[in-house]
């Protein structure tokens, strides 16, 4: 049990958030993710809403035992994880910081306003993580992960992926 | 119409899109480690996985909706063959990669129409589930769309194997669209939509690809009916002998 006096403040339960790594792409938070969409709490307990990024992403199960683990750490004992489906989650909501932390991991951030709807489009201009070359083409729509496309650099020749605007 | 009337209904809705999803999630999962090449290998896994994350959805609100104490898990795993309604053109076997190919084309482009339709659904866990699935399953229809053109129009051979497929799967197609009195129900309620409106914004799209991919749709084709009601192809039983073995032989096991 803890007092009161003791408990996280929301603001610090968004801070701790920042701390939780998205398992597939550790190298940005679930909040720069932008699946955190609340952080609620009622006497002792506190609710985490969090929506799923693709319906089958297995890192989702994760995710909630990871942000339950890591407020348990710092004494929330009750944590409630609600999984809300709308709004649906798009890669709008990917923060600039965690565009800038997936540029320098070599992963191609979301190219916001491409064009998704229906078919023949043509794939958005991407450029190059590595060196910044508009100069690129895709060699998959999908790629080692749902969330990701495989694109391939036609001037330092490095293929790279490409985080799907969503 | 009273609560439970209704309830009934989208709970019927629910698990027909549920079954659709899995019964296409668990046949293209099987392609997993043996598609032609990587990309496709990758491309076809994590359609599959997009799939039963659906399946998950839609069938965690049919048994919310049936209120019998039943999991997604259970729907899935321990019906029998009778009790599944989803659609003829699903169960069809992989074959090979055209005919994978075909059937998820033609399934894409009812998918996405029916999920689109279904964002202004009256029942809000309906729509909900339409508006996460819709992002994910406009990649399929996209990717699907480009293969079968690319390879409709592309060597002799496949070409053939594309127009064969094409051949052996467009009489599953019209089930799809075809409302029985379930559906005529749900479009009055505005829970789903008009399949005859649905049924004209598909023949659009799919005629123009199949147009750019040199494909030919056959004439007079004979529909086959009997998905919706619980009545499926023999292959079918196989499918869930498969699937289903696991929890059939060990019930409630986990990882
Ligand atoms: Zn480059």
């Amino acid at each position: 049990m803890h007092a009161v006096s003791e408990q996280l403040t929301i603001d610090e339960i968004w801070s701790l958030l920042e701390s939780v790594p998205d398992p597939e792409i550790p190298v940005i938070s679930v909040v720069d993710l932008g699946i955190v969409r609340d952080v609620s709490r009622k006497g002792d307990e506190v609710t985490v809403t969090v929506t799923p990024t693709y319906s089958g992403c297995p890192a989702t199960a994760v995710i909630a035992m990871e942000i339950e683990e890591a407020l348990r750490r710092k004494g929330a004992d009750r944590v409630r994880i609600e999984m809300q489906l709308s709004p649906a989650w798009t890669t709008q909501w990917i923060t600039k910081q965690g565009r800038e932390k997936l540029r320098a991991y070599g992963i191609a951030p979301p190219v916001e306003g491409a064009p998704c709807a229906g078919a023949l489009k043509a794939p958005p201009v991407v450029a190059c993580p590595r060196c910044a070359s508009d100069n690129t083409e895709r060699v998959s729509q999908f790629g080692s992960t749902p969330c990701k496309a495989h694109y391939r650099c036609k001037d330092c020749l490095e293929p790279f992926d490409y985080f799907k605007s969503f | 119409m009273p609560k439970a009337a209704k309830d009934n209904l989208a709970m019927e809705f629910s698990l027909r899109m549920g079954d659709n999803c899995l019964i296409l999630g668990q046949q293209v999962a099987a392609w997993c480690g043996h598609a032609p090449v990587l990309e496709e290998d990758i491309a076809l896994a994590n359609t599959a996985l997009d799939l039963i994350g659906q399946t998950k959805f839609w069938l965690g609100l049919a048994a919310e909706l049936e209120g019998e104490g039943r999991s997604a898990d259970d729907l899935a795993f321990l019906r029998d063959v009778r009790a599944f309604r989803n659609g003829l053109l699903v169960e069809q076997p992989n074959g090979d990669f055209g005919q994978t190919l075909m059937r998820q084309f033609l399934f894409d482009a009812w998918h996405y129409l029916v999920l689109t339709a279904l964002l202004s659904s009256t029942e809000k866990r309906i729509a909900e589930i339409a508006e996460k699935a819709v992002k994910e399953v406009t990649y399929h229809l996209e990717r699907s769309s480009d293969l079968v053109i690319r390879l409709g129009d592309g060597s002799a051979e496949s070409h053939a194997r594309m127009q064969t497929a094409l051949d052996d799967l467009w009489r599953f197609t019209g089930e799809l669209m075809t409302p029985d009195s379930v559906d005529e129900a749900l479009a009055e309620i505005g829970v789903a939509p008009d399949l005859g409106r649905i049924e004209k914004q598909w023949a659009e799209h799919v005629r123009a690809v199949l147009q750019e991919a040199t494909l030919t749709i056959p004439e007079g084709a004979y529909m086959q009916q009997g998905g919706k009601a619980g009545l499926h192809s023999e292959a079918f039983g196989h499918l869930l002998a498969d699937m289903q073995f696991l929890q059939r032989a060990y019930p409630g096991a986990t990882w």
